[in-house]
């Protein structure tokens, strides 16, 4: 059933509605909660939720609990297709817990939370940004490592366990953890696109997740082995200049040291500015794809054994 | 005066990206003064224009104190401003939500790392700053609850209000927070304009810093007292919000007096112009911070209030 957790009414003639599509059966003492769309130009999680939503209604009969997804947590920027939230320029992902008695994005984060809280496990899904596609990743703060088991269930390449920057307690993922509803945020893909091989991937973790929480009863693909962050070294390449960022032959994926990943030009004076090689053989699982470069901006992360 | 180029970043196409500093006076790191750090903060530099312009024609005059150095940084983020933007052009990030930086990090991380290197050691760090939020403040100095922050340092702008906020997590990239981190006091000005530059208020905010300076005896000048400020907590401050939206009537003003059940707006239907609702003060106060914008949606704040104080 779609369900409206909050509403607001804008200035003229216009509600804004965060909405739960909660599909249930059976035993109702396991619950699911799936929520994307906290970033407007974040997209993949919308074919995750088509599909997902499809396939439960279509085999209701093997469901088995509560599957709660929340499709658009940031409806006005998808439908703006704007990044935060359009009327403050404020990033939706850094306004956790949120707050009752707070201004707009503080109300409705609190009710989000208030909504998804009691639930057994929630599943946050990302695409990154429009300048760096990623591979099918979890997330994980270090102090959070207790979530691995059920990260290793989502089909994804790559679990990254990062040191956790106290800027990042403003998200979804970390005030739910804090309350005890087990989070797991999932990366995969670039902003403003949908990659339909990575969604298709991670929706089989999800349906093997439910399955191994007993609330989905169909039998689901073994996930693949994911690369954990710890049993190697995350390089980030960042680019030295400022200029137009051109690929090379290295691909996403296995790289061997030297493997040309770009160039950085100089397109008014027909010069290369920097070349941008593999420092060690490994797994790219980032690659730069908005070509406008500052120096500063990420080129490619590379895991691997820096030795 | 000398003028000091303090960070330089290259563009494909456009203009260098430079953070100018300007110097008064020689000797120890007295007080980094920085201006606007978004886009829109067209005030905040206008502030710090008049306040280089004061600046230059005291130290001309001797005014500046020996052994004090005095550094303004009038912009970090006006390659932004050139584009009608809050945020950094590229990317849509808070350069005031990025220090301390990071020297490898991405190129916002990079600009907040290399200018924060140049403010720290100072022993006073003033930011002329903005809220998110579309509205007008009363004139007051802002300080983060670190632990290390100092009220009655804040009282020596004479500005009326001192408030002291609880960080968020969000609030630990902000300058404010890091210089208080790097044992420089650390001061935010508010004054009751962001976008558009109101030259009385920014009289206010320049005279402000003029006679903090003055108090630490970092300057010679002689202005007027100022006031004793009252100190509140932002907790203490009581939002008032509307639970419909519309057009908005503003009655009120920072710093007018309201009494419990006053009329402080009104909403407008947008469509047949008839006041669908009245808000009424909900307690007795100062108005502390009043919305601007001419439309609100439900849930709005459009007013603080410091409870419970008199004129």
């Amino acid at each position: 059933m779609l369900e409206d957790i909050v509403t607001v009414d804008l200035p003229v003639d216009e509600q804004v509605a965060i909405k739960r599509q909660r599909i249930e059966n059976g035993n109702r003492d396991k619950r699911i909660a799936i929520v994307t769309g906290i970033q407007g130009d974040e997209l993949d999680g919308q074919y995750i939720c088509y599909k997902l939503i499809k396939k439960l209604k279509e085999n209701i009969k093997d469901v088995n609990g509560i599957v709660d997804v929340y499709p658009a947590i940031n409806p006005l920027g998808i439908d703006s297709i704007t990044r935060g939230i359009p009327m403050f320029d404020l990033d939706m992902n850094r306004v956790f817990p949120g707050y009752s008695d707070g201004a707009m994005a503080e109300y409705v984060a609190a009710s989000i939370v208030k909504d998804i809280s009691g639930s057994d496990i929630c599943i946050d899904l990302h695409s990154s940004n429009e300048f760096i596609k990623e591979f099918p990743q979890v997330r994980i703060a270090e102090n959070n490592k207790s979530l691995i088991p059920y990260a290793k269930l989502l089909n994804t390449d790559f679990i990254w366990i990062y040191e956790s920057a106290t800027v990042l307690k403003a998200t979804l993922a970390y005030s739910l953890n804090q309350i005890g509803v087990p989070t797991l945020a999932l990366e995969m893909g670039i902003g403003n696109r949908i990659n339909r091989e990575y969604c298709d991937q991670i929706l089989s973790g999800i349906f093997n997740l439910m399955n191994e929480m007993g609330i989905w009863n169909c039998e689901t693909r073994i996930p693949k082995e994911p690369m954990l962050s710890t049993e190697g070294e995350v390089e980030v390449i960042h680019s030295k200049h400022s200029g137009i960022f051109i690929h090379g032959e290295a691909k996403m994926g296995l790289v061997r040291k030297g493997d040309h990943i770009g160039d950085i030009v100089n397109p008014a004076m027909g010069e290369i500015l920097e070349s941008v090689y593999a420092p060690f053989d490994g797994t790219m699982f980032s690659l730069r794809e908005h070509p406008v470069v500052y120096q500063g901006a990420v080129i490619a992360r590379i895991m691997g054994d820096k030795k | 005066m000398i003028k000091e180029e303090l960070f330089n970043l290259k563009a494909v196409y456009r203009d260098d990206f430079k953070i100018n500093g300007y110097k008064f006076g020689k000797g120890e790191k007295s007080c980094c003064i920085v201006g606007a750090s978004r886009g829109n903060e067209h005030q905040q530099l206008f502030i710090c224009s008049q306040l280089i312009k004061e600046l230059k024609e005291l130290e001309e005059r001797g005014q500046i104190n020996s052994n004090q150095e005095i550094m303004v940084i009038p912009s970090v983020n006006h390659y932004s401003m050139n584009v009608g933007k809050r945020f950094w052009a590229v990317d849509d990030t808070d350069i005031n939500r990025k220090f301390p930086g990071d020297f490898h990090g991405e190129t916002t991380d990079i600009i907040a790392s290399s200018i924060f290197e140049k403010m720290k050691g100072y022993s006073y760090g003033i930011q002329f700053t903005s809220f998110y939020m579309p509205g007008d403040f009363i004139p007051h100095v802002r300080m983060m609850e670190t632990g290390k922050q100092s009220t009655s340092l804040a009282n020596l702008f004479g500005l009326p209000y001192v408030v002291v906020r609880k960080p968020k997590p969000l609030d630990t990239g902000t300058l404010n927070y890091n210089w208080q981190l790097n044992n420089t006091n650390a001061f935010s000005i508010y004054t009751n304009s962001t976008d558009q530059v109101d030259e009385k208020s920014a009289k206010q905010a320049v005279a402000s810093v003029l006679r903090f300076l003055t108090r630490m005896g970092i300057i010679k000048y002689n202005s007027h007292s100022g006031y004793i400020a009252t100190v509140i907590a932002e907790d203490e401050l009581m939002p008032v919000k509307t639970r419909v939206s519309g057009f908005y009537r503003r009655h009120k003003e920072p710093g007018d007096f309201v009494a419990r059940g006053d009329v402080i707006a009104d909403i407008i239907d947008p469509y047949e112009g008839e006041v669908i609702t009245q808000i009424l003060a909900p307690t007795e106060g100062i108005i502390f911070f009043a919305h601007t914008a001419p439309m609100v949606m439900e849930n709005a704040v459009i007013y603080k209030i410091i409870r419970r104080l008199h004129e």
